[in-house]
């Protein structure tokens, strides 16, 4: 029991880390990122490669004067930035870093808790974050802060049922299972499920886009209409939260598009590998390897959203509320249908 | 007439229906930015790296001193008068007994102030100057929080004999021949100036 409480623990923590670290090096890979795409060179004062400018950045928002507005809810003011970021990092507890490793006949997952209803868990847990930003947009008590709260919460809300039936037509295919863990690992022959949901993926990518607010789709806070979106009145660190929160969001919604689309720590030829190099089943060597395979897919996706960033220009609201009801939703509905026949032809499904 | 050869007709047609679904536009501009990726950056590092100016940049004056290190300015007051932004403020001062080595004319400035932030660096003040006493150099202004501190004095403007400032790079081979000019030769040494009354 102690050892089992260890090593949750131990996993939580290291969870926690590493996505508070990829949220602050993603700033960081941000601005490197638009750089080299703008023919810049991006920060590079800080360190090597401006590699200290996330801490940097994180001491200078310390530092800062907190103001919080005299006309605001102050609860509800302190309390959102709060409920962002533990909603985006309450998305992570799902994610099946690697195989299992099994160590004196015990079995340890790479993941802090395998949910049998896991991608409800997840929707559940991504819509509650749109709590942190309406209360923040609301409990400001400025006009301009709540229009961004609502355009983003509208946002949010038009583009989850899209997900949702995209998620469900994945589910069909993965056989029914809700577990994140049982997902990715039926991905291992070798198949990811991105070859039976091309369409589904690319539904889920643009919604997960939209959900985490990043562009085209960052009509939360878009400066020229709104001043600043729903952290108008936010500074210094609570600002910062904010921010942090969506880079978190970033980082989940990636590993979930690798784990779910991607084949999670799966690769091709794994077992060819493995056999090479005369690993048994359950070797915690296995583990660490499909952590990097996994770690790498998701660096790849956030590299993506970055890349989208700094491509496309920003959406205007009716063009966003047009894509989302008039273009994803029916699309996810065709998806769906799709799935279900070519699974019946598979095999899968029977009447 | 045709100006350029980048004329465009405009067109109102209908988007087809690939055209509409954006996605192929969408890739090639996310093709356009990738290969961005692998160009060469332009960018200078600017403390480390410095562009090289051109040899007529016109940056922060300076007051030169002759060969002696006597000041050449004599307070005339001719540089003020063309300066179209009028930066540039003085007072004079007479020379007393045993400055001689300080300055080189019986008149000379006692303050000379020039605003850096109503300057417009055209040069004026230069070209106006009888005793080659003010140039532009090829030093950029620095940067400043008040605008007191850009109040330029002589501390800041005349050269110390130790650091003297090169302004031959400004001298264009049109401006040395101007110089030349018999009427405007006021360029001897103060010395020889004397030697030559006495002969």
């Amino acid at each position: 029991m102690l050892e089992f409480i260890i090593y949750k623990s131990l996993i939580c923590v290291a969870v926690f880390a590493v996505s508070l670290g990829i949220a602050a090096y993603s700033t960081w890979w941000e601005r490197k990122f638009a750089g080299l795409l703008q023919d810049r060179w991006g920060p590079s004062r800080a360190g090597v490669w401006g590699l200290l400018q996330p801490l940097a950045d994180g001491g200078k928002m310390l530092f800062k004067e907190e103001i919080i507005p005299n006309v605001s809810n102050k609860f509800l003011f302190v309390l959102a930035p709060g409920l962002f970021i533990v909603t985006a990092i309450m998305a992570g507890v799902l994610i099946p870093w690697g195989a299992p490793a099994i160590m004196n006949g015990t079995t340890y997952a790479m993941q802090i808790s395998d949910i049998n209803v896991g991608v409800i868990f997840l929707l559940g847990v991504t819509s509650i974050g749109v709590y942190g930003i309406m209360i923040g947009g609301w409990s400001s008590n400025n006009k301009y802060s709540l229009l961004g709260a609502i355009r983003s919460s509208a946002q949010m809300i038009s583009y989850e049922l899209a997900m949702g039936i995209a998620l469900i037509a994945l589910i069909i295919t993965s056989g029914g299972t809700l577990s994140f863990a049982e997902i990715v690992a039926k991905q291992d022959a070798g198949v990811a499920n991105i070859v039976w949901q091309p369409l589904g993926f690319l539904i889920f990518f643009v919604c997960a886009l939209a959900e985490t607010n990043r562009a085209p789709f960052d009509l939360a806070e878009c400066e020229t209409e709104l001043v600043g979106g729903y952290h108008t009145e936010y500074s210094a660190f609570k600002l910062g939260l904010f921010l942090f929160a969506e880079y978190i969001n970033m980082f989940v919604s990636s590993a979930v598009m690798a784990g779910f689309y991607f084949g999670g720590y799966n690769f091709p030829f794994a077992h060819e590998l493995y056999n090479a190099l005369g690993l048994q089943e359950g070797s915690w060597i296995i583990s660490l390897i499909g952590f990097g395979a996994y770690f790498t897919k998701t660096l790849i996706f956030i590299s993506v959203f970055m890349w989208i960033r700094w491509t496309i220009p920003r959406f205007r609201y009716d063009q966003l509320m047009n894509l989302g009801w008039k273009s994803l939703l029916p699309l996810s509905l065709l998806n769906l249908a799709l799935t279900v026949v070519v699974e019946y032809f598979r095999g899968n499904i029977k009447f | 007439m045709q100006l350029t050869n980048r004329k465009v007709v405009v067109s109102n047609k209908e988007q087809s229906f690939v055209e509409k679904m954006y996605f192929p536009a969408i890739i090639n501009g996310m093709i356009i930015t990738f290969s961005h990726l692998f160009k060469k950056r332009p960018t200078i590092m600017y403390p480390e790296q410095k562009r090289e100016f051109a040899p007529i940049y016109r940056g922060q004056h300076v007051l030169k001193r002759d060969e002696n290190g006597a000041e050449r300015c004599t307070s005339c007051g001719m540089c003020a008068v063309a300066c179209p932004a009028e930066a540039i403020t003085m007072e004079s001062g007479e020379r007393k007994k045993g400055e001689e080595g300080l300055y080189r004319e019986e008149k000379y400035a006692k303050t000379y102030e020039i605003n850096m932030l109503r300057c417009i660096f055209c040069g004026l003040c230069e070209e106006a100057c009888p005793k080659e006493a003010i140039f532009l150099t090829d030093r950029i202004v620095s940067s400043d929080f008040e605008r007191d501190g850009f109040i330029y004095g002589k501390d800041k403007l005349v050269e110390k004999m130790d650091q003297r400032i090169d302004v031959s790079k400004r001298q264009t081979p049109e401006v040395l021949a101007f110089k030349k000019i018999p009427g405007l030769k006021h360029n001897e040494l103060h010395t020889e100036k004397l030697n030559k009354g006495k002969h």
